[in-house]
This record gives C-alpha cells, structure tokens and sequence, in this order.
C-alpha cells in the first residue's frame, strides 16, 4: 500500500525552496538552474535585483508597450475632447481665435496622456503580476516571512518536467543553500 | 568634487561626528553598520511597536486641533459664502489662492526627489522619496481644496469637469482655470499611484514582521499579495521607472499651467513670460524647504539618524541654495523687465511693490528668501541640522509671502486708480490658512505611525550595492 501515500504526498507538493543568504548567490544558484534545464521556478528577494528575472528566463516585460499604448490614447482622446467640445458641441468665438485652436488645447493634451499612460502603467503591474493574490504556496514556508527582509529564495516548483524530489533536493542544497525546506500547495 | 555617486573615498574626521570625503564633505548615504535585518527591523518598528507615542499623540492632537479649526473654516464659508474673507474688488483673489499656489509648491519638492532625482540616480534621495511623495500628496489636498472653496458655490465644482450635461455646456478648454483642473487632479492622481506602486513591498514587510492578528490582516490586505518574486520586481520596476519619467516633465508643467493662471492675464505684475520657470523653481524651492522642516525632527525624535544621513540634509540644502537663487534671478528680472519695458504701469507696480502700502511685505520676503538662505553657502549650517531648520523655516514663511506679494499687491494696485483698494485678510482667512496647516500635519502624523516612511527595498538595495562596492 506504499504508492497511493507517496501520490497523495507528490500532489501536495508546490516545490522545493532553497534559501540564501546574499542576493549574489541567489542569482548565481537560478543561472545555474536555468542552465541544468529548469524553467519552472520562481526567486524571492525583498528588493529587485538586476538580472535575476532575465535569468529566470523572463527577458520580457509587456509594462513598456502597455504605457505607451495608454498614452497614445489618452492624449488623442484628450484631443478629440477638446476639439468636439469646442469646434463642434458648444463653438464659442474667443477673441477671435479659431474653433480648432490648438495651442491652447496642449496643455490638456498633455495631462490627459500622461494620466492615462500612468494608470495604464500602473494597471499593467497588477494585471501582469496577477495581484491582488491573497494566498500563494510559498507563504506556506514559515522561513518564508524572511523573504521581505533579509533573505533570498529560489523555489522550483513540482510542475517542471525535470523536477525530482530527491535529485532536485540535492541540485538546490548544492548551490550553497543554507536550507532546502519543501513546499506544500 | 563631491561625486554623484558617493564613490570617493572616505575617511574619518576627529572634529566631526560623520565621515567625511577628502574635501570635508560628508560621505555617508547610509550608516556602515547597517544589514538588511537592521533596516527592515528598524524602519517596520515605527508602524508596529509606535515607538515614541507621547510624541505623537501631543503632536497629533495639536494638529487635529487646527484640522477642526479648519474645518469649523469651510462649514462657516459654506453657510455665509467668500464675503468672510477680506476679500474684495479688485482683490478678489486673496488668501484662498495664496494658499493654493504655496501648498502646490510645496508638493513639487517630493516628486522632484522621487521621480526626477530617481532618472538622475541621485542615489541619496533613497531615505527621504517615501516620506516625501506622502508629503507631495498632502500637501496637494491642502491645495486642490482651495479654488474649490474659493469657487462661491463649491457644491457645483463638477461643472469644471467635462461630461454631457443637460445644459449642453462644456468647460472652457481654452482657459488656464480649466487647465489647472486637469493638470492638479492628473498630478494627485500619478502621485498617488507611483506612492502606492513604492510602498506596495514595504508594506509587505510590514505584514510578515507583524505580531498581531489585525495588523497580518490589515497590512496584508494593503499589500496586496505582495511575496517579492523576480518577475513581479521586473514588472515592478519598468513601471516605477516609467512612472518617474512620466511624473518629471508632469511635475513641470503643473506649476507651469498654475503660473499661466497669472501669466495669461494682462495684469501688470502677472503678465511676464518669466513666470513658468521661476514658479516652478520657487515650487521646488519651498518644497524642499517643507522637508527639511519635516525631516529634521522626525529624524530625531524617531533616531533615523543613520538612515537618513547629514549628507542627505546636506544635499538638499544645496538644492534649496541652487533653487533660491533661480527664484532670486526671477526676481531680478521681474524689476528689470518692469523698467526695460517701459510701460508705465508696470514701472509703477514695481515701485508701488518696493515702497507702496505692502512694501514692507516686499523687504521682509526679500530678506527671508534671498537673505537669510545665504547661510546655506556655509557648510557648518548646512550639516547642523537645528541650524537648516531655521534656514527653512525662513524660506517656507518666505515663499508663502512670495506668493502673497505676487497675487495681493499686483491686483491691488491696477490700470485705474479710481479702482485700487487695500486688502486686509479677516480672521476667518487666517483660520482657513492654519486650519489647512492642521489638515497637512494631520494626514503626515498618521502616515509616519501607520505606513513604513522610508523605503526598506530601496535602503536594502543601496547596503546590497554598497556589499558590490558600488556605493
């Protein structure tokens, strides 16, 4: 009656987390991950550090080119405002400046674009980010609370085809972890 | 040379209690003994032991107190209407508007230190950006609340903002006033979200280094999930940095749209092209004037003496000495462009403005912003910091005279003698200005006992560097 026990034990398993204590380590233990083949993996550091997503393999940010779109649409959309209200809705003659005056519609233009890039930029974290998340498997991990202040993690998770329990234990407490610890989802 | 990135070398000086560089300027940017663990502890203390607590609740009551006054303010403004104020024809813009222009201002300094000091990697705002984007938020809801209240009939304040309405109107986008609508609510709004977006991992710091149920629960809603991953960083920090490249020219222009609200009228004393740049420069010049008057005891009272550093005080006291003579050069100018100009009315609003009825006014502005903050030139004051108090302390009272001279004195004195008449504030203006004082000092007293207010990731990046050698 061994193997159901050991199915129920591999289902319950999120990953293993390794846990360092210098940010160099932590980006030298996911690079020599990502090169032994795992993709299915995270890192956790209480404060950004360079390289370490493109390490992940995450080379790519979508943030830029969502701004970018948000801005073009809220300073032509600020435009259209302007132009549809003054030109066309509600023509008033001011000092006899034409309906289409534009120099004086720029500075609106303007707001309207870098208000709606920002939001977008700001959309774009959460939506990207899938947060608010209340809840993940790595909170599971009581060495975890760490993981804001002062310490670095690097967890592989059980979805990865190359994932082993024993092997990958031993991979991680090779690369100068000082814990291995398991996750439970 | 004192070096941008804090790479020359140090070396301890006997006379002094912080070391130095080579020429005798402070060094540090953060204290030598600092670790991860140090900081984060140090900085999540505040919000969760609330060290200090006879401090803050003699503060806050003092505060909240001039919040009520404020509030007692509006409710008899609401009731009675503008004819409270001293307010007249031609001076129909006094105190509300005075107000308004010095609480932006004052606004400007944090996100300069946030957003424009983060594209220039000027490494040692790294301490204060928090404390200062909570205090540009302030301070623009003191300011948004007075045109508001200065409107007449500030229930219909929603006619300012562009929607299809039953009357068929719309604002008048050609308009300055209406400009301002747009530039200060888009400058809340982008402030509050590059706030949010920063304080976001600190508050995730907060949450695993609380004790309480409550303060999990609360910290963690806040938080929003936050667990520090790589990606999430990436994504992070692309938006952080496009935020700061978006609020940089945002920043310039706010000032420079409520300066058009001057500008763009035909008032001599107004109509000068001088006005964007030299408001913008006084914007900043309060502002940072505003946080050292914060930071300074804070920094005391609290012991952050090793975080936010005498060479962080120091340099932003280079920044006010940079940023008063700009605002001085602006003066100079305004006087020249009077005389050079030749008209006549504006020869006789600069003279009227030195030795009219408000001159005395003009002289104590001068001496409090260009006189006194000339002791910044001397280091010794620069890295006291009871003595940079003072000198900002000067300046604050200084830049609202600024503003005060600038609205009051010219519409004072207009193109028809006939028509030219005193302004004298009532108590019912000098309540409305304290009381606003109280509402500031209300929202920074709860900001420093219940969110981190220097930024832990950002403290934990510059040890990490400073361990690279980078620092």
């Amino acid at each position: 009656m061994p193997e159901p026990q050991i199915e129920y034990e591999e289902k319950t398993l999120f990953g293993l987390m390794a846990e360092f204590e210098e940010h160099e380590e932590l980006l030298n233990a996911t690079r020599r991950a990502y090169a032994d083949g795992y993709r299915c993996m995270d890192a956790y550091s209480p404060f950004p550090i360079d390289g370490l997503a493109e390490a992940l393999g995450h080379e790519y940010s979508a943030v830029p080119l969502i701004t970018l779109v948000g801005g073009i649409i809220g300073g032509l959309g600020g435009y259209f405002m302007e132009w549809i209200a003054m030109a066309r809705l509600y023509p008033i003659n001011v000092g006899g400046r034409p309906h289409n005056s534009w120099p004086n519609f720029i500075p609106i233009t303007f707001e309207l674009t870098v208000l709606i890039a920002s939001l977008s930029a700001f959309a774009a974290v959460f939506v990207l980010n899938r947060l608010p998340q209340p809840h993940h498997p790595v909170f599971n991990v009581p060495e975890f609370l760490r993981a804001s202040s002062d310490r670095f993690f690097l967890c592989i998770e059980a979805v990865d085809p190359k994932f082993d329990r024993e092997k990958t234990r031993e991979f991680l407490a090779g690369l100068k972890a000082c814990k291995v610890t398991e996750v439970e989802e | 040379m004192e070096t941008i990135q804090g790479s020359e070398p140090r070396m301890p000086a006997p006379d002094k209690p912080f070391p130095v560089t080579v020429l005798a300027y402070p060094a540090e940017m953060i204290g030598a003994k600092e670790t991860y663990e140090k900081v984060s502890d140090q900085i999540t203390g505040i919000p969760i032991r609330q060290p200090n607590a006879k401090f803050w609740f003699v503060g806050f009551t003092i505060a909240f107190a001039l919040f009520l006054l404020f509030c007692v303010a509006v409710g008899y403004l609401l009731y009675r209407g503008v004819g409270i104020w001293g307010i007249n024809i031609p001076v129909a813009w006094g105190f509300a508007i005075t107000n308004f222009v010095w609480w932006i201002g004052i606004g400007h300094a944090g996100t300069f230190i946030s957003a424009i000091l983060l594209l220039l990697h000027q490494k040692w705002r790294t301490t204060i950006n928090r404390f200062t984007e909570a205090m540009t938020l302030f301070a623009v809801i003191c300011a948004g609340m007075f045109p508001l209240l200065h409107l007449g009939r500030p229930w219909v304040f929603f006619w300012l903002l562009p929607y299809p309405d039953t009357m068929t109107l719309w604002p008048q986008f050609r308009s300055p006033l209406v400009w301002d609508v747009f530039a200060v609510s888009t400058y809340f709004t982008v402030s509050l979200l590059f706030w949010y977006l920063g304080v976001m991992p600190d508050l995730a710091t907060v949450r695993d280094k609380a004790k309480t149920k409550w303060k999990k629960i609360i910290y963690g809603m806040a938080s929003m999930g936050w667990r520090g991953s790589a990606v999430h960083w990436k994504h992070h920090q692309t938006a952080y940095l496009l935020l700061g490249g978006l609020a940089t020219p945002l920043v310039l222009s706010v000032h420079s749209v409520v300066s058009f609200d001057f500008s763009v009228a035909q008032l001599p004393g107004w109509h000068s092209t001088i006005f964007p740049p030299y408001f913008v420069a006084g914007a900043i010049y309060s502002g940072f004037a505003m946080v050292l008057n914060l930071l300074i005891p804070i920094r005391r009272i609290y012991g952050l003496q090793n975080l936010i550093t005498i060479r962080t005080l120091n340099n932003m006291a280079c920044v006010t000495l940079a940023t008063c003579w700009m605002v001085t050069y602006g003066y100079i100018m305004e006087a020249f462009m009077a005389w050079y100009s030749g008209d006549p009315f504006e020869k006789h609003m600069m003279w009227d403005r030195a030795f009219g009825a408000y001159g005395w006014i003009f002289w104590s502005l001068m001496l409090l912003n260009v006189v006194i903050p000339q002791l910044l030139w001397s280091r010794r004051v620069r890295t006291h910091d009871m003595a940079l108090f003072f000198v900002a302390l000067s300046v604050n009272i200084g830049m609202w005279v600024e503003r005060f001279v600038i609205i009051v004195q010219s519409l004072h004195n207009d193109f028809v003698p006939s028509s030219w008449k005193m302004y004298y504030p009532t108590k019912w203006d000098w309540f409305t200005l304290f009381g606003s004082i109280g509402l500031f000092l209300t929202l920074q007293f709860l900001f420093i006992r219940y969110v981190p207010m220097i930024s832990i990731s950002e403290s934990s990046e510059l040890i990490a560097q400073r361990k690279e050698g980078q620092l």
